[in-house]
């Protein structure tokens, strides 16, 4: 009945030709929608254009998904807001969805045009914690549809530099979701840190921590909130951009409560102990993956340093992260061994 | 009255809704099964057919209480041969899982690990790189870490470039009735506490049985290790491991090595045709920084273990020296005489129990102080001495649901003995 209500009043909208709104109590159903459009999230159905309230958000660093273009929302049940904590993701609200799309652009030197959906992941807060949801696009584009199991897209692109790249791009199971996300056994978001948000979006302009503070979104946006770098600013000193690159694409597992805790190698960039950050730290279970190297990270000497190896490989048993790539981030491969080589 | 009739009506309750769902071996079978794996429910069966199942990623489970069984472990065969993602061939996440009557091969990385599992049983199954033992075989073959309540029981691994079976940072562990084979260590239980391990074959591996405590860790300071009746036979395959893993140091005709550690009995073994020592007892072998780590062996027992054709061609450095010196062939156990070492930023400690052997005469290198170059060795043949009054860690007892699910039957077991 309630379910019928909700839809009348949905069509009522749709009659009345305004902006569509988020279904927040769909998100919120034991039951997943099978469809990403039950939920409204996206005006066009095609998710290009973010319902009311869905609103876009960059990371300083981002995780390395085989070059994929990702756009990022967070939805706040309407009159919520986000609470902020200075260390690890801000509290968010029960009801609060954060939605990522991942896609391709045929060619990547214009990436803004002709830009593939493959995959949209949706991490839900309910009552009992975050559920992690993913959504595979249709052919067409017209669609997503729920994909628990995973699976694995073909995709070609011309690369930056003009090269023709293919790829085996793998959409994660739900398992996989649940080992990347969990800390002491639940479920929360990776990226939405008061650090990681305190920039410009898309890197201009103001913070938007205080631009959530301003729209009541967050409820404070203190001017000493801490600022990871990102990894890719030039200005930044070398050693904050590549430990802001492992705590964002190594630190969720490995961490004192991540999945790769067993490891003792905990790669959060405020990560105090040298020997837990991996400087001459020896392997406990990389197994072969050690190759020749005796030490995560040897300093001064990136070939003789396991981390560097792990990062540039692509095979599987020797590649970390384990899954999340296919192909190796030579730009950020290139920056780590130039933090590596600059330690003494 | 009234519980008993509560609980029969839940264990009825259980039995009626645990379902079985079958996936036979074929094309998606990747997906089948990993929709399976997901779909399952606590209580249910994986029940996986005969035949090869071409899988192409890692699996994993993270339901509790959830039965993956196979036809056996050479009429079930999981490929990993064009694995092109993931660490592991099957992890599980998840307490009170049973992985049973299967067999898995040619994993890129591990091949069945659990990670942080209360109730993990591994039963019944073969994993096996089938080029035979190559530095590009995976890791691990079955690989529980973080976990409780760990049950090995009848698995036969072939060819891991690290450890065969490898218990990690775990507590309450059972090994028997395996069979580890040219893989460069055989058995291996790392930073664990109260483990047994008994019944099992270590052969043609680098290093038979090792029991390791590692610094650095969130679980250190390994104790109450039990090896007994196990049979650690011509542990002489050249070590294989890449050469920065830590059991690359692991010297080829080792048959048991204990490094660091409190409280390992070593108990009614039978050890022969190793080259290097039958038993080898050390430090840890580097220096380390990390203020909690002992890096002493100690309340080390061995004893009724017996003894044949070891120790005649040692081959780490200095072996062939130390046997020379010492009438040709090592004696049994070697031990390297250290007793005490300086905390990192602290003071010096001396080890608080001693080293019991009571079957064999004892090589001692009186290395004294960790940190001592094996360079300065001292060795010194002892005979065996009495044993002292040195309790016997208790047994391991596994929950008697966890036992009885392990027991319930078995398909084409390839058991060890």
């Amino acid at each position: 009945m309630r379910r019928a209500l909700t839809v009348a009043a949905a069509m009522m909208s749709l009659g009345a030709a305004s902006l569509p709104t988020v279904d927040g109590a769909r998100l919120l159903e034991e039951t997943p929608a099978p469809r990403l459009s039950d939920y409204r999230l996206f005006a066009d159905g095609r998710g290009r254009v973010p319902a009311a309230g869905l609103v876009r958000y960059t990371l300083n660093t981002p995780l390395f998904s085989d070059y994929a273009e990702k756009r990022r929302y967070v939805w706040l049940p309407p009159g919520t807001h986000a609470t902020y904590t200075a260390a690890g993701v801000i509290d968010f609200p029960i009801g609060t969805t954060i939605v990522k799309s991942f896609g391709f652009p045929a060619d990547f030197r214009a990436p803004a045009s002709d830009l593939r959906l493959l995959e949209t992941r949706l991490l839900v807060r309910r009552a009992s914690g975050w559920v992690p949801l993913s959504y595979v696009w249709n052919a067409d584009g017209s669609d997503a549809t729920l994909k628990r199991t995973g699976a694995r897209i073909p995709v070609a692109f011309i690369d930056a530099a003009g090269k023709r790249r293919e790829i085996d791009y793998a959409v994660p199971n739900i398992n996989q979701c649940k080992q990347c996300h969990q800390q002491s056994g639940a479920v929360t978001p990776i990226g939405p840190t008061a650090a990681n948000l305190n920039g410009g979006l898309d890197g201009h302009g103001g913070s938007q921590l205080v631009a959530w503070a301003k729209a009541g979104r967050l409820d404070r946006a203190p001017a000493d909130a801490p600022r990871l770098a990102r990894w890719d600013d030039p200005a930044a000193p070398l050693a904050d951009r590549a430990r802001a690159y492992l705590d964002v694409n190594c630190g969720h597992c490995h961490s004192p409560a991540g999945f790769a805790s067993n490891s003792g190698l905990y790669l959060q960039h405020d990560e105090p102990s040298p020997a837990h950050q991996g400087i001459l730290k020896r392997p406990v279970a990389a197994g072969r993956a050690s190759g020749s190297a005796e030490f995560s990270i040897k300093p001064g000497d990136p070939d003789g340093s396991i981390l560097i190896n792990r990062m540039a490989s692509a095979e599987p048993g020797v590649m970390m992260p384990q899954f999340g790539r296919t192909i190796v981030h030579d730009e950020g491969v290139a920056l780590l061994r130039a933090y590596v080589a600059g330690l003494k | 009255m009234k519980t008993w009739l509560y609980i029969a009506a839940v264990l009825a309750g259980t039995a009626a809704e645990a379902r079985t769902l079958t996936i036979a071996a074929g094309a998606d079978a990747q997906e089948r099964l990993q929709t399976a794996l997901i779909e399952a429910q606590p209580g249910d069966v994986v029940q996986l057919g005969a035949g090869r199942f071409e899988l192409a990623g890692g699996l994993s489970l993270d339901v509790a209480g959830v039965t993956v069984a196979g036809a056996g472990p050479a009429a079930t065969v999981l490929d990993f041969t064009g694995q092109k993602g993931e660490g592991e061939g099957l992890l599980i996440t998840a307490n009170d899982v049973l992985i049973r009557d299967l067999g898995m091969e040619n994993p890129k990385g591990n091949g069945l690990k659990s990670k942080g599992s209360d109730g993990i049983s591994f039963v019944n199954l073969r994993v096996e790189w089938t080029g035979g033992p190559k530095p590009t075989n995976g890791a691990y073959g079955v690989y529980p870490v973080s976990s409780k309540h760990v049950l090995i029981d009848r698995v036969v691994v072939r060819g891991a470039s690290d450890a065969g079976i490898y218990v990690g940072q775990s507590d309450q562990i059972v090994v028997r009735n395996s069979r580890a084979e040219g893989n460069v260590a055989g058995i291996e239980i790392e930073n664990s506490y109260n483990a047994d391990v008994h019944d099992n074959v270590a052969t043609n591996n680098a290093g038979g049985i090792l029991v390791f405590d590692l610094p650095d860790l969130p679980q250190q300071g390994g104790h109450s290790v039990r090896l007994f009746r196990n049979r650690v036979i011509a542990n002489n395959h050249v070590n294989f491991a890449a050469p920065g893993n830590i059991v690359a140091g692991v010297p080829s005709g080792t048959g048991i090595m204990v490094m660091a550690n409190r409280n390992v009995h070593i108990i009614g073994n039978d050890i022969r045709d190793n080259a290097g020592n039958a038993v080898m007892l050390v430090a840890y072998t580097q220096a380390f920084t990390d203020s909690n780590y002992n890096p002493l062996p100690r309340g080390i027992a061995v004893r009724n273990n017996s003894y044949a054709g070891n120790g005649g061609k040692p081959g780490f450095p200095g072996g062939a020296e130390i046997a020379a010196a010492v009438g040709g062939t090592l004696p049994p156990v070697m031990w390297d005489g250290i007793t005490g070492y300086t905390v990192p930023g602290g003071a010096a400690v001396t080890a608080e129990g001693g080293i019991m052997v009571g079957d064999a005469p004892l090589l001692n290198l009186n290395l004294k102080t960790h940190g001592t170059p094996a360079s300065a060795a001292r060795p010194s043949v002892g005979a065996a001495t009495a044993m002292a009054a040195m309790p016997e860690p208790a047994a391991v007892v596994l929950p008697p649901a966890q036992e009885a699910r392990a027991r319930a039957r078995a398909a084409g077991s390839l058991a060890a003995r």
